[in-house]
């Protein structure tokens, strides 16, 4: 349908775009086999010590369970409140749905420093001690916005007519959901947590805000880039995970059909 | 609108109506009750100030370590040097959370460390916001017993030590010195005056901290004597608005104010900064990278910290606490820090452990020097509206950040 | 079983409280309370003297933003945030369609596996990579050196930002402009053909439009995102003449003590971006995100 000659043009931007979105990516893996703490173009000397450093780092391990740990939670309560919410505003028109359906995107919307301070100052002010549960809370917060979201859109694609047939054939309510509403959104919910995961796994500022003195991943590093002292280790760490984590989101993209984010399943 | 439907709906609608009263319930909640972020109540009268914990008994003695201990601190005081032993010696494992800024750690220990933190290596500058603020509470010096050996007058400093209460102990102390490129300048440069000449344009670096204008004040203290600077912390506002304009003066020649030590470490390697103001620490960095810099106190003498460990009020492990504040003031450990930091240590017979640390170190840091020579070194303390003279015109910090702001822009 | 659900279904109004209460309580009661505690200080003052919040009224903080330097520092921010929305946009609408129309399904897995990939490397350490690249003799002054261009030495400047700006916030572009293209149906394409349109003018009259609404839904994030970042000034930036809103209301929270001017700054971003939000939905921007 294209030309060639656009086909081409194309194609070379696409290249020139993946150029420039992994040059940091391929910085941070160069250098996390620089040995100067001081990271400087070009490098001198070569090594693969800062990787023995990092596996043997005890405040590594417990900043990436703890990652994981709250990028799970999060991801699993914003799952249920996320989609309960994108049934609701989806099916039922009600005083104020305009409303609802704006507030439920300001998490997203609104910059990560205001909802952290908020949630700082509402904490302070429940006397509510900061700690993981706090973090998972800020995270569950702008995780139910990307959820929510990636379900309103599946569900504004597909006809309702479909609940109905099924329970004109006699399934009661929980089995129309498990066979036919589930299937449907089931992508959706799938890229979605993916997606809220990932945010929840780099996030930095609303966790800067709402963690005491727990280190999570992002917090680690921040730490060990003002510190200094350990760069390449950082380097290290951040090549692990890309290297971990390569697998699982090819895995998600091709179980939900390139990106299963709008596939429509009615035209 | 279908006007049936909307009937059908009336118990929702009110439940939604409900639903949305609740936030605006909640804030007349909040400005009807006394509670702020970060605050204790205080007495309202000006001028007339008590810390808020002075009147909580510190404990007598120290129990079983709790096994952890969170600690609030400087890049490069929590090192694996001092802090493995540590750890071996009394099984409190040691979480450090790093602040580059006086700033960052009185926010950290809002609401007295918010049940999260044991310890902050607060400077001067932050020890009187920490204290008056409630967040610091009362130490038993008499479970610290290096804190004999600590030079006299860093015993009881009027700033961790208020109506005879401390609220911690000294550390260690230092100097803000100036970095330089040992390329650019051969010879060590002898005035903070190459800070502000247009001859290294571009090539400045400085700390991104409004506490830069006590520096500006101390080189007017010496470079305009008539303006009557003699605490670069106590300015009137004349004083103050000079202080300022020379430094609105030199940000055209800065290349970046850096905020991480980091990131000064990062400008001084790749060549962007020449010459620059500095912690010891940025020094002893780079020439362990092999770069070619130095560092110096000038003539005009220097802004300086003088860092002490506070006990957090609300501090989830106190005994793990009180054996650091035992552990840090060794003279063992105090020569240990000093040497890798770049600093001077407290505690009086650290000298001859330095030396054997690092040759000449105690010389170079000044460690053996009479209490005279600290009087060269004005130390971090927070601008109050209250001078010292008695009277209540100086700048108050609110307004040094005001004013930091509208330098920086 | 069969009962209970056919009680549901008669009482719509249940359903609705059922599926609506829990997320709408969490937001209540969390967030939007933790908002307008946050926005009430705006309205405090802190008294000098003794730090404590004065909770009489005021609007001093709001008067407070039009001293110089909030005004330039606010309009910097939005600048930035535009252009950097603006260049996100034309990167995106090639490659998106790229991805939805031109590539195979096995290249397109491809290419959503390479725009996913970068959001799990840390914003942080892409941030720091981004200042080996652009500082003095770093990897760009190496390579235009090398080509004998000079030395563009442009880190600690608001380009800097701006370029690590552009891409962070791609891939968040690239997704919902994506979703937008993927979209439509190939029918369109025929029709628009049918019509005697040649290729330009179906993409000026058929894509472009078509790709607006997922534009303005990823613009909501590169636009948000700027307004409120403190880290990426803090890193690359100078500290002076580089200071967005985040970073001012960083510094106004620590040592400085002023939480409520802090908050009184923090509605400006919010007021920004409600009537963003209006106006995206106005273009169609929520069903495309």
């Amino acid at each position: 349908m294209e030309g060639r000659w656009t086909r081409a043009v194309l194609v070379v931007w696409v290249i020139g775009v993946l150029v420039f979105l992994f040059l940091p990516i391929a910085t941070i893996v160069i250098f996390a086999f620089d040995r100067s703490n001081i990271q400087s173009w070009p490098i001198r000397v070569f090594t693969t010590h800062w990787f023995t450093v990092a596996w043997d780092d005890p405040a590594v391990r417990s900043a990436l369970w703890l990652s994981v740990k709250a990028g799970v939670a999060a991801t699993a309560l914003a799952l249920l409140l996320g989609s309960a919410a994108a049934f609701g505003v989806h099916r039922f028109r009600f005083f104020g749905r305009e409303a609802v359906s704006l507030f439920l995107v300001l998490p997203i919307a609104l910059p990560g420093i205001i909802t952290g301070l908020a949630l700082r100052s509402f904490f302070t002010f429940a006397g509510v001690n900061l700690s993981i549960v706090t973090i998972i809370i800020g995270h569950t917060t702008f995780c139910i916005v990307v959820i929510y979201n990636n379900v309103i859109a599946r569900l504004r694609r597909t006809s309702g007519s479909l609940g109905e047939a099924s329970m004109d054939l006699g399934a009661h309510g929980l089995q129309t959901f498990r066979y036919v509403t589930l299937p449907t959104i089931a992508t959706a919910l799938v890229s979605g947590a993916l997606l809220a995961f990932a945010l929840s796994f780099d996030e930095v500022i609303v966790t800067t805000f709402t963690a005491g003195a727990q280190t999570t991943l992002p917090i680690w590093i921040f730490g060990a880039i003002r510190l200094g002292q350990q760069l390449p280790e950082v380097n290290v760490v951040v090549t692990a995970v890309l290297v971990l984590t390569v697998i699982p989101v090819a895995l998600a993209t091709k179980l939900t059909g390139g990106g299963g984010l709008t596939r429509s399943t009615v035209q | 609108m279908n006007y049936r439907r909307f009937a059908q709906l009336k118990s929702w609608r009110a439940a939604v109506i409900l639903a949305a009263a609740l936030p605006l319930a909640i804030a007349g909640w909040v400005s009807g009750a006394a509670a702020s972020p970060g605050a204790t109540a205080r007495p309202s009268t000006p001028g007339v100030l008590t810390p808020p914990t002075q009147g909580m008994t510190p404990q007598s003695s120290i129990g079983k370590g709790e096994g952890q201990l969170n600690l609030i601190a400087w890049e490069g005081y929590v090192q694996p040097e001092w802090v493995k032993p540590f750890e071996q010696q009394t099984k409190c494992t040691v979480k450090a959370t790093y602040a580059g800024s006086s700033s960052e750690m009185v926010s950290l220990m809002a609401n007295g460390g918010g049940g999260q933190y044991d310890l902050v290596s607060a400077s001067g500058d932050a020890d009187l916001r920490l204290i008056y603020g409630g967040d610091v509470k009362p130490v038993n010096i008499k479970l610290i017993p290096s804190w004999k050996q600590l030079r006299p007058f860093l015993q009881s400093p009027a700033f961790n030590t208020i109506n005879g209460v401390h609220y911690g102990i000294s550390l260690q102390f230092g100097p803000n010195d100036l970095l330089y490129s040992t390329k650019v300048f051969p010879k060590p440069p002898t005035s903070w005056s190459v800070i502000y000449s247009k001859k290294y344009a571009g090539r400045i670096t400085i700390p991104n901290n409004p506490i830069q204008i006590a520096d500006a004040a101390l080189y007017l203290s010496v470079h305009e004597p008539k303006l009557g600077i003699t605490d670069p912390y106590e300015l009137t506002q004349p004083q103050f608005n000079a202080a300022v304009a020379l430094l609105k003066q030199q940000k055209p020649l800065v290349k970046a104010y850096w905020d991480l030590a980091s990131s000064e470490i990062s400008l001084f390697a790749n060549g962007e900064a020449v010459v620059g103001a500095a912690w010891p620490y940025q020094t002893g960095q780079l020439q362990a990278e092999g770069a070619k810099v130095a560092d110096t106190i000038p003539s005009e003498g220097a802004t300086g910290w003088a860092d002490s460990w506070l006990l957090a009020t609300k501090a989830p492990h106190p005994n793990c606490a009180y054996m650091w504040m035992k552990y840090i003031d060794t003279p063992e450990v105090q020569a240990e820090q000093a040497v890798s930091y770049g600093e001077t240590p407290d505690n009086s017979l650290a000298c001859p452990l330095m030396n054997k640390l690092a040759k000449g170190s105690c010389d170079s840091l000044h460690a053996n020097e009479p209490d005279a020579y600290f009087k060269t070194i004005k130390f971090w303390k927070t601008p109050l509206a209250q001078c010292d003279n008695g009277k209540d015109n100086c700048v108050p910090f609110q307004d040094w950040v005001t004013a930091w702001t509208q330098i920086t822009g | 079983m069969a009962r209970v659900s056919a009680a549901l279904w008669r009482r719509a109004w249940l359903r609705a409280a059922l599926t609506l209460s829990p997320p709408l309580a969490w937001f209540l009661v969390i967030y939007l309370a933790s908002l307008v505690v946050m926005l009430v200080t705006a309205f405090w003052t802190v008294n000098p003297f003794t730090n404590n919040l004065q909770h009489q009224l005021s609007l001093t903080n709001f008067a407070a933003l039009f001293d110089a330097p909030i005004p330039a520092i606010i309009g910097r921010t939005v600048l930035i945030a535009a252009l950097v929305t603006v260049t996100d946009a034309v990167i995106a609408v090639p490659f998106a369609y790229f991805m939805a129309r031109v590539a195979t399904r096995r290249v397109r897995n491809a290419l959503f596996v390479a725009v996913l990939l970068p959001l799990w490397a840390s914003y942080l350490a892409r941030v720091y990579a981004w200042i080996v690249i652009l500082t003095k003799d770093g990897t760009l002054d190496w390579t235009t050196q090398h080509l004998g261009l000079g030395s563009p030495n442009i880190a600690y400047t608001n380009l800097a930002m701006g370029i690590v700006f552009c891409y962070i916030w791609l891939p968040f572009m690239i997704l919902p402009v994506y979703g937008a293209l993927e979209r439509i149906p190939d029918s369109y394409f025929e029709a628009s053909a049918d019509l005697g349109a040649r290729n330009s003018r179906t993409l000026r009259s058929v894509v472009l439009p078509l790709a607006l609404p997922g534009v303005v839904a990823g613009s909501i994030f590169t636009f948000s995102l700027t307004l409120g970042d403190y880290i990426t000034p803090l890193l690359i930036g100078s500290g002076s003449g580089t200071n967005l809103i985040g970073n001012v209301i960083y510094d106004n929270i620590g040592l400085a003590n002023n939480l409520p001017f802090a908050a009184a700054l923090a509605i400006v971003p919010i007021v920004i971006m409600i009537g963003y939000l209006l106006g995206a939905r106005a273009l169609g921007a929520f069903e495309a995100m």
